[in-house]
């Protein structure tokens, strides 16, 4: 199975406009946020972590506010 | 999104008919989609959020704001203004408005000077309609903190020149706000070239959009109170409010439907183009007032050079109250306007037309030529009937 990784937001509208943007430039998905991970806002977004560095750079370059990113938790 | 022959010219109250795209996408949304908007992190409930998402990126994009995120939507424009002048002024600050705002600025302030709040009003000249930016600039204090005005008014449909006064406020130190009820979607708002630190607007008269919508933009760094504080979906193990945008101004449940009929409303704008729509707007507002200035007995209201005016035309009708024109009009030949003081008390004390009002004929977009026509010939009709 391939590594993921997983970026957490303060809030839904922020988690939106970072799948707008990221979209364009990484292959993603918007899924539930692991428990384990983060208590804030609802949704989050999944990617391969070889992807992580890439999707921090979009992400700060444009100004999206997040929590931070983490490795998927396993099963 | 056809009339049944009635003529509707009450536009700058809410315009009918609406694209036919705003209706599929509330139905699509009520049928489809359904859920809250980001509560949950279920599929409909990340694709209701993906719709207010569209919305707040198309209103960004009409209005050339940067980030999205800055703007929350409200119940309308009247909210939207409320929220800002409530969650910036204190006792003690100074505030520049005109002489011909509607009572959406005007009461919120009235209620303001009695906590406080110091209120100049910059007089509006009777004969022109227009403000001179040079008294705003005059009127600027030690403690002055924001100027407030609308863009567009709604009885005489003068647009002031906010491009100037925006400057001013901005070489001052001043926040700007500006009231667009009339203008979104109908004159180009640049918040960028204009130095508009808040624009309050509604989504259901020049947008498209349904009763219930409308909203505030607030540029990054002003700091607005919340109006109200509440459920957010964010943060939610905490009982205090969140203060990152829209979150912090933003509470309860939004109206999801209205937001995706609102995202197809300002497409539609997009798509045609401003300087389309009111292309087609002047070539009406001209037909409507030399028509109107040619028909004895009738008294426009206000000055009537074209470039600085919308489809928004305020008249009487000698020998009748607007009541009667208004009354006439509805029940014989189907037209519908507005008529009385609308909701303008200080405009109409400014034109003089206080406490009689006037008769108000407000077009869209979606207004025809023959409309104008058919109009005209009523109110000719009206006229003449009257003086023989």
């Amino acid at each position: 199975m391939p590594d993921y990784a997983v970026v957490t937001f303060y809030s839904t509208h922020h988690a939106l406009k970072a799948e707008r943007i990221l979209k364009k430039e990484i292959m993603i998905s918007v899924v539930p946020v692991p428990r384990s991970i983060s208590t804030n806002c609802g949704i989050s977004i999944k990617f391969l972590t070889k992807d992580s560095g890439k999707a921090e750079e979009i992400l700060k370059e444009n100004h999206v506010d997040f929590e931070g990113i983490f490795p998927w938790p396993e099963g | 999104m056809k009339k049944n022959g009635l003529i509707y010219f009450d536009n700058a109250a809410t315009s009918y008919p609406k694209p036919s795209a705003t209706l599929e996408a509330c139905k699509y949304f009520t049928n489809k989609v359904g859920a809250n908007p980001g509560r949950s992190g279920h599929r409909l409930s990340v694709e209701a959020g993906r719709i207010a998402y569209d919305a707040r990126a198309s209103v960004a994009e009409l209005f050339n704001i940067e980030d999205p995120l800055q703007i929350i939507f409200t119940y309308n424009a009247t909210y939207a203004i409320n929220m800002a002048l409530l969650g910036l002024l204190n006792p003690g600050d100074h505030v520049i408005t005109s002489s011909i705002e509607h009572n959406s600025i005007a009461r919120p302030l009235r209620y303001l000077e009695g906590q406080g709040v110091e209120l100049t009003r910059v007089s509006v000249d009777s004969k022109t309609c227009q403000v001179d930016p040079g008294d705003f600039k005059r009127a600027i204090k030690p403690n002055t903190k924001l100027i407030a005005i609308l863009h567009g008014s709604n009885v005489t449909g003068a647009i002031l020149p906010i491009t100037e006064i925006g400057k001013i406020a901005r070489g001052n130190d001043v926040l700007f706000l500006v009231d667009s009820a009339q203008t979104a979607g109908a004159y180009p708002i640049d918040v960028e070239s204009m130095n508009i630190d808040l624009l309050a607007f509604t989504g259901h008269k020049s947008l498209f959009g349904m009763q219930g919508t409308g909203g505030l933009y607030v540029r990054e760094g002003v700091n607005v109170r919340p109006l109200i504080r509440g459920g957010t979906g964010s943060k939610s193990e905490e009982d205090i409010q969140p203060n990152f945008m829209p979150d912090r101004l933003e509470s309860g449940t939004p109206n999801t439907p209205g937001l995706a009929a609102l995202a197809e409303g300002v497409k539609f704008v997009l798509t045609e183009g401003i300087l389309k729509i009111r292309s087609h707007e002047e070539g009406l507002i001209k037909q409507l007032v030399d028509g109107l200035s040619a028909i004895d007995g009738v008294n426009l209201v206000g000055d009537m050079t074209l470039d600085c005016r919308l489809p928004v035309v305020s008249f009487n009708v000698k020998g009748l109250l607007p009541s009667e024109v208004g009354q006439i009009l509805d029940e014989k030949y189907d037209i519908m306007v507005r008529v009385g003081i609308h909701c303008a008390p200080w405009a109409h004390q400014t034109m003089d037309t206080y406490p009689k009002g006037t008769i108000r004929t407000s077009l869209s977009y979606l207004n025809e030529s023959d409309e104008v026509e058919r109009f005209l010939n009523a109110v000719n009709e009206i006229s003449k009937k009257r003086r023989t």
